[in-house]
Order: C-alpha cells, then structure tokens, then sequence
C-alpha cells in the first residue's frame, strides 16, 4: 500500500516534468507518424491521459479496479482513432510505453532507498505493461472489426444479379465459392427470379479461379433451387482448362446447359426467350 | 531427383484451403506448367486441402518443387492424424462419401494428377501424396 501512494505521490507532484518529458519522448520516437497526428493532437491526448492516470493511480495500481474505468476507456477512444487513421500496433502501444522513460526518471530523483527504488520502479512497470497490453489488445480488436465488416461488405458487392434484358438475369461469380457466400448468392438469385419473373439466368463463372467438386455442387444446387422456381439456369465461362478439370473430376454438369462464354449463352437466352438479335440495315450495307 | 523449394503450411481453417490454393498456383507457375496442369494440381490440393480439413480435422501440406532430368513436377504431402480411412477401396470409389459432399474429391484429385499415394490408419491419420509432372 506504501509503494503505491508512493507512485502516486510522485506522479501527483511531478505532473508537469513528466508531460513535457513524455510529449518530448513521442515526438522523437522513430514510431512517431507526423503525416497522421498532429503535434498539438498529440499534446492534447498525452495531458489528457497523464490526468486520468494520476487520478487513477491514487487508489491502486490494479487495472482491473473500477477506478481505472475512465482510464482505459481514454485508451479505447485513441486506439480506435489511430487504427482508422492507420497506425501500426507498435505506434499505438508506443504511447504508453514512452510513459515508461519519464516515470522511471522522475522515480529514480525522488526515491534514495535503494530497496523503495526497486520496488515502485517494478510497481511502475507492471502497471505500464498491463495498460500497453491491454492497448494491443484493443487494436487487434479493432483491426478484427474492420476485416470482419469488409468482409460482410465484399459479401454483398461480389454477388451482384443484373438483368440482361426481359426475363434473362445475370449472375456474375468473382472469387472463392466458399459456403457463407454461395448462401448469399443462392439468395440473391433467387429472390430477383421472383422479383422480375425472369425465365432464365446465367451464371458466369469467369472470375472463379478454380472449379472443384464443392463449387461444382453449389453450383449445381444454386440450379437445381432456380428449376424449382420456375427458371432455367445455363453456366457460362467455362474455359478450356476448367472443362478439363471437371472431366477428370468426373463431376456431371450434362443436366445444365454450358457455354464457353457470357456472349454464348446470352444468344442461348434469347432464343429461348423467343427474342431475336439483328443486324439493321444500315449496318449491313456499310459492312 | 533435385528438390528445388520444400515447404511446409498449415491446413486448420477453410481460409488454409484458399492459401493451399494460391500457394501451389504460384509454385506451379515457378515450375512452368501449362495452364491446364496448373488448374489440375491446384483443384486436386483444393480437394485434398478440404478433406484433410473435414475429414481429418486439420493437418498439414508439404509442397515440394521437383526436378528430375528435364522435368520438373510438384510434390503435395497432406497429413493429418485424424480417424483414419477403414476402408479406402471404397473410399476411392466414385460417388463414396460419408459427408455430404459428391464424393469426388479423392477419387477425381488422383485422375488429376500423375502420381497418387494414399496411406491411412485408423485412429492414426491419413496421408496423402499427389504428383504432377509438367
């Protein structure tokens, strides 16, 4: 209990020597990123914190006391903002442990018992790498957020249905057919069937670079949901080397009507749809 | 036989198996396959990488860059020390599987490739090796 009023007092008395030391020692550090923060930001956030820790470190060094509730949620506001802004983890979790150089000085000028020395010097550290840890922590946690909404977010761009022309949509793949994005598929295609009515779909699988036996199944499933529905599907992009695969595979497409590419099976489409592409008059005599 | 590159990755999640993917698209390329040896090797890793990550609940993949005379190929060793196969006549069977796949996998992956060995024990593992000359 001694030990802590200690740290507590010191920090207390020397607040102003350790603001100035600190700002000084972030703005020389070579994780210092001048092209996102501004210096007066900087200042700004290190006064900010330095109040919240010296009121905090008055009643314990135990992070996980309720005490140190505003402390870390300081922490959580600036660790969101430097991860949108694009700051590494060791430039985030710099700006505590550069707290570590000021507070070990101003310790060592206060404290002569040599015993007292080590001890607040090791109540000190601990307490600074339970608060850089629990930095890390939370810019991992935000860098996963981001990744996880990206993800949701490539989940409905890469699924685009587009109608062709009367009763012909088109459904685009691009990437990996993995199960959680084929159900978004399958669901989008089905509900502009229903939306437009449309009679057939294509589905063109230029952009998947590999066809195995599981996109060949959801594929094949993604058809079998549209027959039900009353529209017929035909799969194009089938280039030479995935036609190959496919053979060797010994997976079955001889139900689904196929095409080599999008412009194949558009004409299929139309013909089925009792449409007819000419060339106009004018076309003709100038070719 | 020279061994140009050996390396070793990890099979524990359905992003692995998209690694697994890139990876050997990349190496095939580096041993200058054609593209059609390229989407087989890679589509039979692919259908390897899934087994060993559903059935043999993770494991691992070594690819190895080969050389002999003039060939060259690349070596996959899949390994994981899951169930086990009890019986892999049937297993290698079209249309056999025990999840709900088409059960292709294994018996398609050893049509795309040149060399095919399989060992399993059961409550041990399985292994297997696939290999494709250019």
């Amino acid at each position: 209990m001694e030990k802590r009023t200690k740290l507590a007092e010191i920090v207390k008395n020397q607040h102003d020597v350790i603001l100035n030391d600190w700002v000084e020692f972030q703005l020389n550090a070579t994780t210092l990123r001048r092209d996102l923060m501004k210096e007066s930001e900087l200042r700004e956030q290190s006064r900010e914190f330095l109040g919240l820790f010296t009121q905090a470190v008055q009643s314990g060094s135990d992070i996980g006391e309720t005490i140190w509730k505003p402390v870390k949620d300081f922490l959580g506001q600036i660790t969101r903002s430097r991860v949108l802004l694009g700051f590494t983890p060791s430039e985030t979790a710099t700006f505590i442990f550069s707290l570590k150089q000021p507070l070990f000085d101003v310790i060592r000028a206060a404290v002569k018992d040599p015993k007292d020395l080590v001890a607040d010097l090791w109540t000190t550290t601990t307490l600074l790498d339970k608060l850089g840890l629990y930095v890390m922590e939370l810019h991992q946690q935000n860098r996963e957020e981001v990744i996880h909404r990206q993800q949701e977010e490539l989940l409905e761009l890469s699924t685009p249905v587009v109608q062709l022309f009367e009763n012909i949509l088109a459904l685009p793949l691009i990437g990996t057919l993995d199960s959680a994005r084929t159900q978004v598929v399958m669901e989008n295609l089905l509900q502009r069937i229903v939306e437009t009515g449309a009679m057939i779909s294509i589905i063109d699988i230029t952009g998947v670079p590999t066809v195995d036996t599981l996109v060949a199944q959801h594929l094949l499933k993604t058809v079998a949901a549209a027959r039900l529905m009353g529209a017929d599907c035909i799969i194009s992009g089938i280039r030479p080397q995935i036609a190959q695969t496919i053979v060797h595979l010994g997976v079955d497409l001889s139900e689904v009507t196929t095409k080599a590419t999008l412009a194949d099976a558009f004409m299929i489409a139309l013909q089925r749809t009792g449409a007819t592409v000419t060339k106009s008059a004018a076309t003709k005599t100038k070719g | 036989m020279a061994t140009l590159r050996d390396e070793i990755y990890p099979i524990r999640s359905s992003d692995d198996i998209v690694k697994v993917r890139q990876i050997t698209r990349e190496w095939a390329l580096m041993q200058t396959f054609s593209l059609v040896d390229q989407t087989k090797i890679v589509t039979a890793a692919s259908e390897l990488a899934r087994n060993t990550l559903e059935h043999g609940h993770g494991g691992e993949v070594r690819i190895q860059a080969l050389q002999e005379g003039s060939r060259r190929g690349l070596r996959l060793t899949f390994v994981d020390q899951g169930p086990g196969i009890p019986d892999l006549a049937k297993a290698l069977q079209d249309g056999f599987t025990t999840g709900n796949g088409m059960g292709l996998g294994l018996s398609g992956s050893k049509r795309l490739v040149n060399d095919f060995d399989i060992h399993s024990e059961t409550g041990k593992g399985t292994t297997v090796m696939i290999a494709r000359w250019k």
